[in-house]
Formats: structure tokens, sequence, C-alpha cells
């Protein structure tokens, strides 16, 4: 209850996105922590590790805007199947916030090798600059294993 | 490094990378850089509570060295898209390894775009092999 009244009142002010500052020194300790000694990531206006959007969503989302509780998959049997990041021109650089929105996308199931039904769903993140231009699209492949 | 002088042909290998076995050390550092903090990939007492032999890689660690393999070769600022599919768990000790071959070069809006296959391939301390992740990922050269 408490959280549906959270959700209205949060659409009514910006539909439900969070902010996503992004750090020049978050870069380069991500870049540093997947082993890249690219000097790209390094600077004021350091450009993002290909998969540093993932960070978003482990740190900045408030848990009450996040879809993967309303998934209701059991979180003992959930697993990270794909993983995709689109940039829909240069990926983002330190300096920029960037707003994100996360939504459930396609749902389906299929049966377990091991006997089961294997639930899977993609969660979607749209992640927008300043001005609202759409700049990377994040999409997350979760599914749970049969019993 | 995108090489003007040498443009990348389909069927173009990249010069694989092994990296040394995977520590505990290396999971931690993600964890913090990322902010995945799932206790399974750090801390010993749970995952061996909950039935693993022990602590074991978080997916998007791995999946961060295959996608920065290919970034160092054509440039993180020309990336547009990579995905990356998870085959199997990574345990400490494991050797990483990183390969990617070029499969799609074709004339695009603003440049060149060049697609490459990627693969991680995951060798135990017996020496078994198998595919950890494998993806793929499009380049926009200028």
């Amino acid at each position: 209850m408490a959280r549906a009244v959270l959700r209205m009142q949060t659409a009514d002010m910006d539909e439900e996105s969070y902010e996503f500052p992004i750090d020049r020194s978050k870069v380069r300790e991500f870049a540093k922590a997947t082993k890249s000694r690219n000097p790209a990531h390094e600077g004021a206006d350091a450009v993002i590790p290909p998969t540093f959007l993932t960070h978003a969503r482990l740190a900045w989302e408030p848990l009450e805007m996040s879809p993967v509780l309303d998934l209701g998959f059991d979180l003992g049997r959930l697993l990270h199947g794909e993983e995709e990041y689109v940039f829909h021109g240069p990926p983002p650089r330190a300096g920029q916030t960037l707003h994100v929105t996360s939504r459930m996308g396609d749902r389906w199931e299929k049966q377990g090798k091991r006997g089961g039904v294997m639930r899977f769903a993609k969660i979607v993140s749209d992640f927008r600059d300043e001005s609202g231009e759409l700049v990377a699209t994040q999409t997350t492949t979760l599914l749970e294993t049969g019993n | 490094m995108a090489d003007n002088e040498n443009p990348p042909q389909v069927g173009d290998v990249l010069e694989a990378v092994e990296y040394p076995p995977l520590t505990r050390t290396d999971i931690v550092r993600y964890a913090g850089a990322s902010g995945d903090f799932n206790p399974i990939h750090h801390d010993e007492t749970f995952a061996t509570s909950v039935g693993f032999p022990s602590v074991f890689s978080v997916g998007m660690y791995q999946a961060g060295l295959l996608a920065n393999f290919a970034a160092d070769r054509f440039g993180p600022e020309n990336l547009r898209r990579v995905a990356v599919r998870f085959s199997s768990q990574v345990w400490p000790g494991d050797v990483l390894v990183t390969s990617g071959t070029v499969s799609r070069v074709e004339d695009a809006p603003g440049g060149t775009e060049v697609d490459v296959d990627l693969l991680c391939t995951r060798r135990d301390d017996s020496g078994a092999e198998d595919v950890a992740i494998s993806g793929s990922a499009t380049f926009l050269l200028g």
C-alpha cells in the first residue's frame, strides 16, 4: 500500500526516474576492477567502461522502483541469463548526470532440462541525458530455475 | 585502439588475453566497484552454508573483462552495443581467457560498423575448460 502511494507521487513528479550521476573516480575504480588499463577511463571527462551502467541499478535505484520485485521470482532460484547495453550515440562520460527509468519487458517460460518450468523475464532500463535524450538502453534477462 | 591504417576485416582475430588465476580479491574489488554485494560472491561462510563449495565470481565481472577486451581493440568511445550470455560459473583459481573474431564490417551513417563475436573461456586447476560467457559487440569507427 505504501509502495503504491509512493509510485503515484513519483510518477507525478518525473515518471519514476532516478538520477545516476557519473563520477570520474567511480569510472576509474570500475575500469580497474574489470582489469582495464585504457586511458580513456581516466580524467575529468572519462568515457564509461562498456558495462559500467550496471552500477546504476545496483547503487542508485530506489528499492521501490525496482521491477525485479514485481517479478514474483524466488530469489533463491534467480539467475542472470543475459545482459545487453545499447548506446544510441557515443557512450556517456564522467560529469554527466543521467536519468534512469526501468520497466519489465518480455516474460516467457520453458521446460527445464532437469524438470520443472524455467521462467524468464527481461528488465529494460532507459538512460537519458540532461536534455532528455535517450543515450543508452540496458536489457537484463533474468531466469528462475525449475524446482 | 582503432587502427585507421589497417581497417578491420571479417575474420580478423583479436589477440586473446589470458588473465591470472581469479582471486577472492578480484571478486571483492568488483563487488565494491559495481555495488553488487550479494554475499554469495564474497562471504565464504554464507556461500558454503547454502551448498556451494566456495564463493564464486560475479557474472558481470567476467562480462566486464570481455567487453573491455573488445573495447581495448576498437576504442571504448566507439562502442555502440555489447551483449553477453552467461554459461558457467567462475570460481577462485580459474584462469579466464578472452578472445574475439570480427564477424561483420559494413558502411553505416557516421562511419563503419564493426561487429565482433566474443568468448570468455574458463580453465580450472584440473585443466578442464568450458565457456563462461559468449557475447558480441558493435563499434562505430569514424
